[in-house]
This record gives C-alpha cells, sequence and structure tokens, in this order.
C-alpha cells in the first residue's frame, strides 16, 4: 500500500474565509449543444446554497464542473484560491484532498453505487484515499449507525429501495467528512418521508458548518436547505438572492419555468388559472 | 412470445436464481459458516481431484461428499436436481450420446434396427464424462448457494486473481440487474403500445434496436459510473477490504478438504 493520506495538508489551504469556489465566465456543451454560457458565480465558505432550475438549465453540469468531474471549454474556476484544472487533478497532492473536501452526491443513486455490497460502498472513498483498514472499518461503521443504515451494510444495493439508495449514496460521500457537499435533485424520485428525512438531515448538516450546494426544482424545500439561491436559465445565472426574495417574484419563477399556471377548479364551479408552485402544501 | 422477450425472460430467471442464491448463502449450515477462502480452495480441490480421477468408483465418492456437504450446509436435493442434475445430464448427454457408438473397442451389444455398435470403452468414456461433470457442477454450485456472491469475489484474491480483475466481476454483477431492469421496462412500454402479433422480421428488427439502445444506454451508465469513482478518490488503482477472520473449524475443514483431494488423487491414478 501506498502512503497514506488521512490528514491531507496540502497546497489547497483556506485560510482566508474566502470563497471555496470561484467559477468566472464559463462555458460548457455537450455535443455543441450549450449547457452553460459564460456562468459566474462564487460559492462563499459555510453558507448553504441552492441551485434553482429547470431541467436542462446547467445545473447539474456546473456541480460535475464544482466537482471537478468535467472542465470548462472557457472561463476559468478556482477552488479555495487554486485553479481547478484537470491537469491539476493529475497531481496526487491536489487531488487527493480536494477528494477528500469536496463530495458529489448524484442524482441517480444507482450510479454512485457500483460496490457488491453497502458497507464495500461506504468503504469505497475512504479506500482509495488509503486511509488505514482499521480506520476505514471504523469510520464506515460510524457513518453506517449515523445514516441508520447499519442493518443493510451487507446488502447488495440492488435490493434497497430509493430511500435507502440515496441514503447510502449520502454516506459514502460524508464518510470522508468533506468540507464542500455538492448535492444533485437530493429530494428527486423520493417519497414524501424519505424526503422529509433527507431533508431533516441537510438542515443538520449545517451545524458542522459545511458548504453545501444543493442543485434543485423543488421550490417546497428550498427555504429549509438554503441561504442564497442562484436561478439558472439556459445555462445562465438570472437571479440571485435569498430563498424568501427568489420566492417573492412568481413572474421570475414562471419565466424560468419553476412554476406553471396550475388551472384548477373553484368551490362555486368557476375555473381558472395562475402561476403555481411545484409540490405545494395544501 | 417472440425472440427478445423469451431471451429477457432467460435473463430474469437468472436473475431470480441467483437471488435464490442469496437467500440459501444466508442459512446456517456448514459451508455457509466457513471462511469463503476455505471453501473456494477447498471446493477447486475437489473438483480437480474429480476431474483427474480415472476410476469410476473415486468420482462417485467425491460425489458422496458433495452430497453431504450439501446436506450438511441445508441445500436441498431437490434444489440441485432442478438447478444441477436435470440440466448437466442433459446438456452433457447430449455431447456425450454418440461416444458409445463412435469409440472403438470391444462391442457389447448392438442398436436394434439401427444395428450400431455398442462400445465397453465407448460406454465407460460417456459415463465418465457425465460422472465428472456432474460431480464438478454440484460442487461449484455449492459454492455459489453457500456463500454470497460478494464474499466469492473477494476469496478470488487468495488465488492471486488481481484486483482489478475481482472489481470489474463485482461491477458486472452489479450492473447486470440494473440493465435487465431496464430492457425489461423498454419493452413493457413498447408492449403497452403494441395492438396484435409481429411478423418474424419485424421481431428481429425490434431485437436489434432494443439492443442498440441497451448498448447506448450501458456506455452513457459506464461514463457515468466511472465518474462517481473519480469523486470518490478513485485514480486507476483499486483498494479493497479483505476482512476475512479464520476460525479453528476453518483450519480443520482445509485439512479435511486436502485429505480427500490427495486422497482422490493417489487412488484415482
Amino acid at each position: 500500500m501506498g502512503s497514506q493520506i488521512e490528514n491531507p495538508k496540502s497546497e489547497i489551504e483556506n485560510p482566508m474565509p474566502g470563497p471555496v469556489f470561484d467559477v468566472r465566465e464559463v462555458t460548457f456543451s455537450y455535443n455543441h449543444v450549450t449547457a452553460l454560457d459564460h456562468l459566474s458565480l462564487t460559492i462563499p465558505t459555510g453558507r448553504r446554497i441552492a441551485l434553482l432550475g429547470a431541467n436542462g438549465s446547467g445545473k447539474s453540469t456546473l456541480l460535475r464542473i464544482l466537482d471537478g468531474l468535467a472542465f470548462p471549454e472557457k472561463g476559468s474556476i478556482t477552488f479555495c484560491g487554486e485553479a481547478l484544472t484537470e491537469e491539476r487533478l493529475r497531481d496526487s497532492a491536489f487531488a487527493y484532498p480536494f477528494r477528500r473536501r469536496v463530495g458529489l452526491v448524484f442524482q441517480n443513486p444507482d450510479i454512485q453505487l457500483f460496490s457488491p455490497t453497502v458497507f464495500d460502498e461506504v468503504a469505497f472513498g475512504p479506500l482509495q484515499l488509503q486511509w488505514s483498514r482499521e480506520k476505514v472499518r471504523t469510520a464506515v461503521d460510524n457513518m453506517l449507525e449515523v445514516m441508520k443504515i447499519a442493518h443493510l451494510k451487507d446488502r447488495s444495493p440492488h435490493h434497497l429501495s430509493t430511500g435507502e439508495k440515496k441514503r447510502v449514496t449520502l454516506a459514502s460521500v460524508l464518510v470522508l467528512d468533506p468540507e464542500v457537499l455538492l448535492l444533485d435533485e437530493p429530494t428527486a424520485s423520493l417519497d414524501p418521508k424519505s424526503a422529509s428525512q433527507m431533508i431533516d438531515f441537510l438542515i443538520g448538516l449545517h451545524g458542522g458548518a459545511k458548504t453545501v450546494v444543493t442543485s434543485t426544482h423543488d421550490l417546497d424545500i428550498v427555504e429549509d436547505i438554503a441561504d442564497d439561491c442562484f436561478v439558472f436559465q439556459m445555462g445562465r445565472v438570472v437571479a440571485t438572492g435569498t430563498p424568501a426574495e427568489i420566492l417573492r417574484q412568481p413572474s421570475l419563477l414562471e419565466q424560468t419555468n419553476l412554476v406553471h399556471a396550475h388551472r384548477h377548479i373553484h368551490a362555486g364551479g368557476e375555473t381558472h388559472s395562475h402561476p403555481h408552485l411545484h409540490g405545494h402544501k395544501h | 412470445m417472440n425472440f427478445f422477450e423469451r431471451t429477457l425472460a432467460g435473463f430474469l430467471d437468472a436473475v431470480e436464481h441467483a437471488l435464490d442464491a442469496e437467500e440459501v448463502s444466508q442459512a446456517n449450515g456448514l459451508l455457509q459458516r466457513l471462511d469463503p477462502r476455505v471453501k473456494v480452495v477447498g471446493i477447486l480441490m475437489l473438483i480437480i481431484a474429480a476431474a483427474m480421477a480415472h476410476k469410476f468408483w473415486v468420482i462417485g465418492a467425491v460425489f458422496v461428499i458433495a452430497l453431504i456437504l450439501a446436506a450438511s450446509s441445508r441445500v436441498s436435493p431437490l434444489l440441485l436436481g432442478k438447478r444441477v442434475w436435470i440440466p448437466v445430464l442433459l446438456f452433457t448427454g447430449i455431447i456425450a450420446l454418440p461416444a458409445p457408438f463412435v469409440i472403438p473397442g470391444q462391442v457389447i451389444g448392438r442398436i436394434p434396427g439401427l444395428d450400431w455398435p455398442l462400445t465397453a470403452q465407448g460406454l465407460a468414456s460417456a459415463r465418465y464424462l457425465v460422472t465428472r461433470v456432474e460431480t464438478a457442477a454440484t460442487l461449484s454450485v455449492l459454492l455459489i448457494l453457500s456463500t454470497p456472491w460478494t464474499h466469492v469475489l473477494k476469496a478470488l484474491r487468495v488465488l492471486r486473481v488481481p484486483v482489478v480483475i475481482v472489481v470489474i466481476l463485482g461491477m458486472a454483477y452489479r450492473y447486470i440487474f440494473l440493465l435487465i431492469d431496464s430492457a425489461r421496462d423498454m419493452l413493457e412500454s413498447r408492449r403497452s403500445r403494441m395492438v396484435g402479433e409481429m411478423t418474424g422480421s419485424d421481431s428481429r428488427r425490434l431485437a436489434a434496436a432494443s439492443v442498440g439502445v441497451l448498448m447506448s444506454k450501458t456506455l452513457q451508465l459506464s461514463g457515468d459510473v466511472y465518474s462517481a469513482m473519480l469523486a470518490r478518490g478513485f485514480r486507476g488503482e483499486v483498494y479493497m477490504l479483505d476482512d476475512f477472520q479464520t476460525t479453528a473449524v476453518d483450519w480443520i475443514m482445509l485439512f479435511c478438504f486436502v485429505a480427500i483431494a490427495a486422497a482422490a488423487f493417489y487412488y484415482g491414478r
């Protein structure tokens, strides 16, 4: 086994409470279809950020870029003041601490659950970062307890419900105790109870002073999980503000396809339509 | 049921078998309690001993030992019969069928009506083939039934199988279920929009198109999975935990396996 990198002290230090990520004029496209178009934004340390936008607005692409899985065609991105490039991530001295400090939870849990058992899945990250075997076992057992999935440790991921899969994916990232957590549609495909448990957990995360960036189009959860919002449309940020400020702008929400004019019938038989939040609580 | 549906039904059947196997592997039996490394090495030795034996009674003795292992591991003879003995008998029976007629030797009879000669050497060859394969298949299935697949994979590490191969096998097992589900969803969504029977050529065209779509999905999935691995620190080298513990029972059983295999080698020469 190579050298252990349990407490990575790298060149990536962030002594000042400056931005974790600074994205400048980033452009990215898939097969000539533009996903991000001269996008600029800053993710401050210790804040909870929501990326709001309809499907295809570029939120997931930005998360992949923030996690160093895709690289911009134009523009630049820094992580704690260090340029985040493909070349830098080839350098172990940068890559290992970066992977420890930044965790991404994918929208589709099946992508992230590639190991034969739940235990192996949660142990994958620590093992790749070459923690000692004993530390891996302890950390994985603790994380399984925290996420209340210890009873699933020997199960194969294909036997799990979607809610359980989501918890395992979160555990597999949180076991590394990342300082920055990137979440792609954390409540997508979850039943109401599982979604509520996930939101409770995300609210609890803030106690650890983590920087949490969540991509979502579920407006019901935004006020619970975010301090600040970026609203996306066609690969650009079209609005920023606190959740309360954003949710007070129905025309913005309608223009960015986050709400739609909902036709409904009143008791008197009158039928009409007006902008209406998705997933509303009655 | 058309070609594509039959193929998919076969895959789904295999999935159900895999799930059955995981249930049996949780039972409280002799093999289930053993360290998987001992099982893999021990059963592999018995299989090699049966394959190399030149005496019928030695192969029969190894087969009896396999039956004793099955009984002590709560693997029902009915399950073995359905899963191993009948399919193997049919498959190897077809292969062995010409042997009694084409292998030259002492003629012990003729087929009525056809007058084909039946030779003693040919019959012996057919018998050896069928019993060796039945014994080897029974032992292999016992290993698979009594051990979660994940433990089999990890145990392969003691046979010096490279870790990257073990990881690829593990991921293949993991994602085959996902892709079968995907194929079934595709099929059901198409069937829900169809009226009447398809012609043979249309059915083949549909199968080819579906395979293409599935291949495309597989490529997409493999790219995404690779990204998910990178995101958690994968840099080309895979590390895994081999966390088995060997007990006194494991050593005793390993000794038994070695002794039986050595005896089978010696007496089966």
